[in-house]
This record gives structure tokens, C-alpha cells and sequence, in this order.
């Protein structure tokens, strides 16, 4: 990992141009939403074991009071964002269709708030400290991944780190959540990445900016003018320049593929509003409650962005919005890429939603597939440089070997391929679904082989016995 | 919850998808064309209509007829077949009789696309499946390119005789050979619209015209000549081969390695066919042949995605 020049981009990747309806609410001040109706607490909004509730049902909870610690390293605390009542801990519906076990508030709204312990300056905390305050606030990436962000500032060797890169790429179309989160509170981002930085001595700080958003990048680079290890870069706008792996090598020109971490590259990456998170944790000691989210689209009479407590209806942003002008055909959570299509509106607002999208009608329903004609347009837009026409083949025929020989695994599943095939194949969902039967299969072997070879080992102690 | 639920559209991501679709890709490809066939009609006169109107209604009828009588999905809609059709009236001679452009039209639907599957399935590329398949058949009808008052040789056989041609009048078109490949200039307006839409890109033709060039220039016996490599490039086939023929997607590899390889077989085989063979024409053949190549292209062209670490050596062995 030797290169240290700068890309400014990556090669594959889709331009989608016109579609990228960012104007729709680009220029909206972010509005703040108070939540009139229950708040739901999914206990798994992040990547690794669910939390476990520390309140019980008739329970009395203030704004920032812990109520679900988290259940192992990896994992994340999750706090209640409104006074009131715990009224059941059971399972509820979550954006992406699973029902999972949550814990449900009543709102009294009086939003009374606990105190929080006093705030100590930068200068004074340890790097301990820092640690200590993300893991406390339940912080994870809140770009889309949901990885507990104190794992990510734990690497092995912390003076190997050379970089911490702020993910404000926002390549996604319609997304504007960051945008905002830039224009209106930069001094928190900025302060977000000191708190990072001061993590690792030998790092440099690099803002990473879409050049589609040139107001963002003037105003970072004259907030940054007198902070020596802080840089604005201005990459190239492709989706998806966002991408963890992508934004390093654009960044570094450092390329690693799915068995490595970004701190194998020498690089912590952190999202916009997961340092706008940090900030608020480390210096003033609040948890993660808060987090921007666009609602968008044009089956949404008033699209915004709003300012949004988690645990929130995704109807009530509906109503905040204007409402519906037509009947969507679907709604989005997330971007239209990378997004999850919901079939019921009831869901909450989780530390990973970014945007809550309503399309009058759903392209990805109406695209009749046709054949392959190899035209290779999947081939040119993949970011992974992989072949997506050959693997969804092979995921049709359930074809583990060729599948993995063509590095199927290293798919990142960000849509690109079924965005511009041609044909209109499903190759993105092709490759997703086979990617987790064959993770699951690599399991399943690796899991029998340590039985036999256990099996093997007790026969031999047993043979020796006799 | 609702007591009835208004469940709404679920499907996986992405929820937006590009304009481009298949027929889209195959009508620009026959604007593409236009140029070229345009200029045919001109130059050759009425006949050639028929023989163009000919080949594209039967192509099309014979795709309809197939799928009608095995009860497949029509796909006579995603206009494959008629550009399958013009791309084999363009390979024909000014004078062909009509029938032959039937049986053309059967042997490219037929016999080298539907029966192997279909779009996308076809093995070689139909157009020129057909008009091998046509040439071998009826060679006395295939290599008359005598139309109204003039007969004799096409260019490129006369260069190969050791005459003297006229490059000019190749490179606009005024000179003879089958409909859709005389004129280099309304070939190569046609080439740089598709590039334009980035149907096509340069890497085919590009490393093929490169690779023929430099063959030529060893063993060409005439060295590095301006007039020769002109005549060459100008001369039969190459340039409509080059841009419309080894650019089609389903017979050709995927890869940007593995279109590297194909563009320098084809330029290797259009060399040979061209300096060693009796005849003077040899795109068709090293188009179908190295066609026949890209499954072995494909495996050889060696794949690594983005990240990619060599495994190191020994590591397995303990």
C-alpha cells in the first residue's frame, strides 16, 4: 500500500445524469420534525448483535436516556429521543421488511431531556475518551451500512492510519441529506474530523466532495483554509463514488477488495453525518438521536429535508412533506440505487435511513427483461471491474465455482449493472441473492469441516485411550 | 395497522434504470447504416432497392415464421432481425437475383441465430454466417460485381493483380463491390455516430486496423507504402466489417482484454487471408472465424476485479 496519489475518481461506475433530480429539494433548509405519534426502537439498527433493552414496559424515559445497551463489541447503544412511556417491547416492522424486536415510546411531548455529563474541551480528552463517547452514543455509519463507528476508530495500529476520510460523496441520486448537513452546519462536520484526527497522529483529514455540489466545496475549503491537516477534495460526480472502497482509491489511489478493511488501505472513512454525530458525542457528550433525512420524489407534494429524531413514523414525514399528490407506486427507503422498497408505510426512522423517496411509478416493475446481447454496458459500469452479465447467469444456475471464480463476492451490490442493462435484467438482485447463498455455503463447509476434523480429534483421543 | 393493507410495489434495487433499451441500440445501428445503403442505391442504381426490401421483409418474416410455428414470444419488435437483414443486403453483390437474398435471409435467421437460441445466442454473426454460407453455395453469383456498363475486377483484386487503382475513388465510393461497402466515407460517418451514442467504441476496430496494417506492412511484400495501406483499408469489406460486423456484441468478447485479443486475431486472420489466400477478400472469414474464438478469448483474457492481490506464491503448500 505504497500509493499515495490522488484519483479524483475510479473507473466503471454510471453517469445518471438527468435522473439525478437533486435540485428537487437541494435548496430546502433542513426544517426540524417533532413526532407526534409513538416512537418505535428497532434493538438491530446496525451491523452486528441486536442491543439489548434495559427498560421495561410502563417504564418513564427522557430524551437521551439509554434504553437498549449494546449486546456485544460490535454492536451499538441505542437512546430514547422523546419523554415518556415505554408502552411494549415486541416486534415491529423495519424499513427493510423484517420484523424485528422493538421498543416502543409514547410520546408525552414535554421533551424533557436528562443531563448529560459536562462538556470538556478537545484539548482535554483522551483518545480513550474519544473511544469511549461514539461507543457510548450508540454512533454507526449513518450513510446506509450501519457499522458500529468505535469499531471502525479501533484498528489494530492506529499510527498506520494515514487518512480519515469524510464520505460527503452523496453520489446517490435524489439524496440531498448531506448536502444540507454541509451548507448549514459545516463547523460540525469539520469539528466531527478534528475529534478523528485526533485519533491518529500521522493522519490527514480529507473532505471528499462530489463536484456537483461546488458551493459545498468552496465553503469547506474557506472553513479549512487554516487547519493544517485538513483538505477539501473535489471528485468526479459517478455513482457510486460514495462507495467505501471507491471514495479511498479516489482519494489515495489504494484499491482493496472485500477480505480487507479500509484500515488495511491506511484509511478510516466516516460519513457526513456520522461526524456531525461524533462531534455532538465527544464534546458535548450527546448521544445519536438525531439524523437528516430527505423525503423526495415526485409523488411528494412539498419534498424536503428534515431534521428527524429516530424512532419517527415514516408517515408523519409524509404528512411534514405535503403529503401525497398521487398514489406513489413505491416508496423508497433510502436512495433509488441502493434503496429498500417498502410495503407498508408503518416503519420507523432508523440511524441508517437517508431519504424516504415516493415514486408515482416504479420503473424496476415495468422493465421487461429481454436477453442478453453481451453488449457489455454492465462490464463498463461495474466498479468492482467484474463481469455482471456472466455471474447473474451463473446465479441462475446456481453455479457456486464459475460464480466465484468470476469474484462474484466482491460484488457491492450497487445497482449499477441493472441500471444500465440494456435488456432490462434483474443482474443487480441476481448477483445480491446469490452472493448471500454462497457466503452461506462458505459457512456451512467451513462449519462441517470443523466438525469432521473434531470428530477426527476425538476418535484419536478416544483410540488412545483404549 | 390498517384493517386492509394497501400493500404497495415491492422490488429489489435499483429503482431506476437507464433509457437504452435493445431495440433502441439495433435502430441506431440502422440509422447507422443508412449512410452506407443510401449511397449504395445511388451508385448502383434501383436494383438494389429490391435487393435490400428483399432481404430485410424475408429476414423478418422468417424470424416471425420460426417463432410463430414453435410457439415462442415474437421478437420481430426488437428490430435484431431487420438490421440482421440490411447487414446482409449491404454484403451482396448490386446484381444478385432476388432469390438468393431468400435463401440468405433463411440461412442467417434460421439456420446461425434461432436455432441456437436466438437473440443473443447466435454463435457467429448472422450477416456474415449467411453470406459465407452464400459464397461457397453460389460463387458465380456471389463474386459477379458487374452492374450496367461496367465489369471486371473490384480493387482490391486488381491491387492484388499488381494494377493500378485509384484510392480517391475508393475512399468516396466510386468503384466496385457489394452495396454497403464501397463508400469508406459513408461508412465511416455512420462508425462515428455510433461512437458518438457509445453503441460502439474504438477498441474492436481500432486494434484490428492497427493489427492489419502492420501485418500488411511485413508481409505484404510492398513495405510501408501509403498508396498499398490505403488501398488495403479502402479496398472490400474491411471497413464495413471493422466498424458494423466485429463490433456486433453477441459475437464478440465482453471484456476490454478480450475485445483487445479479438481485434488482434481479426487483423492477424484478415492478413493472411488477404497476402496468402487466392482470393483478395478476407474480412468475412476472419470475422465468422475468430467469432468462433471469443468462448476461448473469454477464458484466456485473464479477469481481476477491483482490489485484486495475486495470491501469493507457495501459500497454499505447507
Amino acid at each position: 500500500m505504497s500509493q499515495n496519489t490522488p484519483k479524483f475518481t475510479f473507473d466503471g461506475g454510471i453517469h445518471p445524469g438527468n435522473r439525478n433530480n437533486k435540485d428537487i429539494s437541494k435548496d430546502k433548509p433542513i426544517k426540524t420534525v417533532l413526532p407526534k405519534g409513538d416512537l418505535v426502537y428497532p434493538v438491530s439498527q446496525h451491523i452486528g448483535a441486536p442491543a439489548k433493552p434495559v427498560v421495561a414496559v410502563g417504564d418513564k424515559v427522557k430524551t437521551g436516556q439509554l434504553i437498549a445497551e449494546a449486546g456485544g463489541f460490535v454492536s451499538a447503544n441505542i437512546y430514547a429521543t422523546v419523554s415518556g412511556t415505554v408502552k411494549a417491547i415486541e416486534k415491529h416492522r423495519v424499513p427493510v421488511g423484517d420484523m424485528v424486536l422493538s421498543i416502543i415510546v409514547e410520546n408525552d411531548g414535554l421533551y424533557e431531556e436528562v443531563e448529560y455529563p459536562p462538556a470538556k474541551s478537545l484539548d482535554e480528552i483522551s483518545k480513550e475518551e474519544i473511544i469511549a463517547a461514539v461507543k457510548n452514543a450508540g454512533i454507526v455509519g449513518m450513510g446506509g451500512a450501519g457499522f458500529p463507528t468505535h469499531v471502525k476508530l479501533s484498528p489494530k495500529d492506529p499510527s498506520k492510519i494515514d487518512y480519515v476520510i469524510a464520505n460527503c460523496a452523496e453520489c446517490e441520486p435524489y439524496l440531498t441529506s448531506d448536502y444540507r448537513r454541509m451548507m448549514e452546519n459545516p463547523e460540525l462536520l469539520i469539528g466531527g474530523i478534528k475529534c478523528v484526527l485526533k485519533l491518529f497522529d500521522n493522519a490527514k483529514g480529507i473532505i471528499a466532495i462530489e463536484d456537483n455540489k461546488p458551493d459545498a466545496i468552496e465553503l469547506l475549503t474557506k472553513l479549512t483554509k487554516d487547519e493544517p491537516r485538513v483538505d477539501v477534495y473535489a471528485l468526479k460526480t459517478k455513482y457510486p463514488q460514495g462507495s467505501e472502497r471507491h471514495i479511498i482509491y479516489a482519494c489515495t489511489g489504494r484499491a482493496i477488495n472485500s477480505k480487507m478493511l479500509p484500515a488495511d488501505a491506511g484509511c478510516i472513512v466516516d460519513n457526513c453525518d456520522t461526524l456531525v454525530a461524533i462531534n455532538e458525542a465527544v464534546r458535548n457528550n450527546i448521544p445519536l438521536m438525531y439524523r437528516i433525512v430527505t423525503v423526495t420524489g415526485d409523488a411528494i407534494a412539498d419534498p424536503r429535508n428534515f431534521k428527524v429524531r429516530c424512532g419517527t413514523n415514516y408517515r408523519e414525514l409524509i404528512d411534514e412533506a405535503g403529503g401525497f399528490i398521487t398514489e406513489p407506486e413505491c416508496v423508497i427507503s433510502g436512495g433509488p440505487m441502493m434503496g429498500f422498497s417498502l410495503f407498508d408505510l408503518d416503519v420507523p426512522v432508523t440511524k441508517t435511513s437517508s431519504a424516504l423517496l415516493c415514486m408515482k411509478e416504479d420503473e424496476a416493475a415495468h422493465a421487461v427483461e429481454t436477453p442478453c446481447i453481451n453488449c457489455g454496458r454492465c462490464v463498463e459500469g461495474c466498479p468492482e471491474k467484474l463481469i455482471p452479465s456472466q455471474l447473474a447467469t451463473y446465479a441462475e444456475h446456481e453455479d457456486y465455482d464459475a460464480f466465484n471464480n468470476l469474484f462474484g463476492k466482491e460484488c457491492i451490490e450497487c445497482g449499477s449493472c441493472s441500471y444500465v442493462c440494456p435488456a432490462k435484467r434483474p443482474l443487480a438482485q441476481a448477483i445480491k441473492s446469490m452472493k448471500k447463498l454462497s457466503i452461506g455455503r462458505d459457512r456451512a463447509i467451513a462449519a462441517a469441516e470443523k466438525a469432521k476434523a473434531e470428530a477426527a480429534e476425538a476418535e484419536k483421543k478416544g483410540g488412545e485411550a483404549k | 395497522m390498517n384493517e386492509e393493507m394497501n400493500l404497495m410495489s415491492v422490488t429489489s434495487n435499483p429503482h431506476i434504470r437507464d433509457n437504452w433499451t435493445t431495440q433502441k441500440i439495433m435502430m441506431h445501428v440502422i440509422i447507422a447504416l443508412m449512410p452506407a445503403t443510401l449511397f449504395g442505391v445511388w451508385h448502383f442504381g434501383a436494383y438494389t432497392i429490391a435487393v435490400i426490401l428483399v432481404t430485410v421483409i424475408s429476414a423478418i418474416f422468417f424470424e416471425f415464421m420460426y417463432e410463430k410455428l414453435l410457439k415462442l414470444p415474437i421478437t420481430i419488435g426488437d428490430c435484431s432481425a431487420a438490421l440482421t437483414g440490411l447487414l446482409l443486403a449491404l454484403n451482396m453483390p448490386p446484381r444478385i437475383p432476388l432469390w438468393i437474398c431468400v435463401i440468405g435471409a433463411f440461412v442467417a435467421i434460421v439456420l446461425v441465430k434461432q436455432l441456437f437460441g436466438g437473440l443473443g445466442q447466435n454463435f457467429m454473426n448472422p450477416a456474415l454466417g449467411a453470406r459465407c454460407f452464400l459464397v461457397i453455395s453460389f460463387a458465380s453469383y456471389m463474386t459477379n460485381f458487374a452492374y450496367d456498363t461496367y465489369s471486371g475486377a473490384t480493387p482490391l483484386a486488381q491491387l492484388k493483380a499488381g494494377e493500378l487503382v485509384n484510392t480517391f475513388h475508393m475512399v468516396v465510393g466510386n468503384e466496385m463491390g457489394t452495396i454497403g461497402e464501397v463508400s469508406v466515407l459513408a461508412i465511416v460517418i455512420g462508425a462515428c455516430y455510433l461512437i458518438l451514442l457509445g453503441i460502439i467504441d474504438l477498441t474492436i476496430p481500432g486494434t484490428y486496423i492497427v493489427t492489419f496494417v502492420i501485418f500488411w506492412c511485413i508481409f505484404g511484400g510492398k513495405g510501408i507504402d501509403p498508396y498499398y495501406i490505403t488501398g488495403q483499408l479502402a479496398g472490400g469489406g474491411l471497413m464495413l466489417g471493422a466498424f458494423f460486423m466485429a463490433t456486433d456484441y453477441v459475437s464478440s468478447p465482453i471484456t476490454f482484454k478480450g475485445r483487445v485479443i479479438f481485434g488482434i486475431l481479426l487483423g492477424i486472420l484478415t492478413g493472411v487471408f488477404r497476402v496468402f489466400a487466392s482470393g483478395a477478400e478476407g474480412v468475412s472469414y476472419a470475422i465468422i472465424i475468430s467469432n468462433l474464438f471469443v468462448p476461448l478469448i473469454e477464458r484466456w483474457a485473464p479477469l481481476k476485479c477491483f482490489g485484486y492481490v495475486k495470491p501469493e506464491k507457495g501459500g497454499d503448500k505447507k
